[in-house]
């Protein structure tokens, strides 16, 4: 299968396969009136199999924001068909209306209109809490 | 605006400069009877709550200032479906600052974020508790003369008390505490706050259900209460409350200068004839949270410039 290559855009490459699609959710993609192609199982040495998301053309929201659902993703800048810059999405600090607080007793659940905040609580571990009541955030 | 939400908010120097107005106000309370002249605390309690609504209060009072009530949730636009953010709002523009209970966790966090004065965090369900922290420290201060070098036990309901959560994290952050934290299994300390306060700061810790036992160590004992209101399950609350009643007889083993401590109410955790013991401090904690408070009113009010 060949998806062409894409001119200026982002390559989100190394997803576990079978989450592509959650990452596309979450990016909000099917939003875009660019070309986005979404690539499942895709063989991959390193991984076995693997999922691909290409977007030909501009995202808004800062991709570091992936580090959250899986920090080996591997994120890459494409400029005139060259890759510019590969990376790892790093933790964000704050993830914001990304994850909602499970935790019954929290403002949030009944002052739904809240954004959700978690802030980074440990980096090793990949540990977010809530801003309000500073339970763990769970997916 | 500078707000208090938990205790980490003060550091360790501006609780050592609040416990001094604290025991400057003891010793001096006509210096600072009308600082306060003409300014207002208003006092929004959407939960049941009578000593630290009414320590707020005082403490507004003895400082020459005034005070305006919500003491019922169901008496005010919140009632209404008003958000905590719009009650924030609405009262900065009566009072200079907020003291606010609410049952949900967060509550006065978004009140702070939203308000044009300070706001003063006075319990959250479960969550945090500044100023019953700031309470505990006063008194241990001013009964053993200094807040390092304490070993510290902490008996009965650890797992729902914020109280307790609160005083281990400001205690952790002075050198050479340690912590004997003593509940039964079903209560015992998160595994998080274990982990993300003590073991973090490498705060020594013990866990035990012995209370007796752990007694003849600590230069602190700070009982709580298990409360009904945490439970979900009320077979639960029923098995548990009795867990550890503290007797005359059970302090025999403890030492002479060992402080009692309580954030009250009790229901039978402490034994009446406990309190006649010179070691029962928990009605002197009391009085000294409204000095506290007033001690806290006071820096903030000064931060905001309004004093």
């Amino acid at each position: 299968m060949n998806v062409d290559a894409i001119k200026n855009g982002i390559v989100i490459d190394h997803i576990k396969a079978g989450q592509g699609m959650e990452i596309y959710r979450f990016l909000g993609l099917e939003s875009l009136d660019c070309p986005v192609a979404l690539m499942k199982n895709v063989v991959s040495h390193q991984m076995g199999k693997k999922d691909i998301i290409k977007i030909d053309g501009e995202l808004g929201p800062d991709l570091n924001v992936l580090g959250y659902i899986d920090p080996d993703i591997t994120i890459d800048i494409i400029q005139d068909e060259r890759c510019l810059r590969k990376y790892h999405p790093t933790l964000p600090e704050q993830i914001r209306d990304i994850v909602r607080c499970k935790n019954p007793r929290c403002i949030t659940t009944t002052e739904q209109e809240l954004p959700q905040i978690f802030r980074l609580a440990d980096r090793e571990k990949k540990v977010y809490r809530c801003i309000y009541c500073d339970a763990k955030a769970k997916t | 605006m500078r707000s208090v939400i938990r205790i980490a908010d003060l550091s360790v120097e501006e609780i050592a400069g609040l416990n001094a107005t604290a025991s400057d106000i003891i010793a001096h309370p006509k210096n600072y009877a009308e600082v306060c002249h003409g300014k207002k605390l208003a006092t929004l309690f959407f939960e049941p709550s009578t000593r630290t609504r009414l320590s707020f209060e005082a403490a507004m009072y003895d400082l020459g200032g005034h005070v305006l009530s919500v003491s019922d949730g169901n008496s005010s636009s919140a009632a209404k479906g008003e958000s905590v953010a719009d009650t924030a709002k609405t009262v900065s523009c009566y009072a200079d600052i907020i003291a606010m209970r609410h049952p949900k966790e967060g509550a006065p966090y978004v009140a702070s974020v939203n308000a044009s004065v300070p706001v003063i965090n006075a319990g959250d369900g479960g969550h945090n508790h500044p100023t019953q922290t700031l309470t505990d420290l006063l008194t241990i201060q001013r009964e053993k003369g200094h807040l390092d070098g304490l070993t510290i036990g902490v008996c009965g309901d650890l797992k729902f008390g914020r109280t307790v959560h609160s005083l281990l994290e400001a205690m952790s952050r002075y050198p050479g505490t340690r912590f004997v934290l003593i509940s039964p299994e079903e209560l015992k300390l998160p595994s998080y706050v274990k982990k993300d306060i003590l073991e973090a700061q490498g705060v020594p810790y013990i866990q035990t259900t012995d209370l007796e036992g752990s007694l003849p160590e600590l230069d602190a004992l700070y009982m709580t209460r298990v409360q009904r209101e945490r439970f979900f399950n009320e077979e639960d609350y029923l098995r548990l409350k009795d867990s550890y009643i503290l007797t005359p007889e059970r302090l025999r083993s403890a030492r002479q200068d060992m402080i009692i401590l309580h954030p009250l109410p009790r229901v039978n955790e402490i034994s009446l004839a406990v309190d006649a013991d010179p070691r029962a401090c928990y009605f002197k904690q009391v009085a000294n949270g409204k000095f506290a408070r007033m001690a806290l009113i006071l820096m903030l009010l000064k931060e905001a410039g309004t004093l």
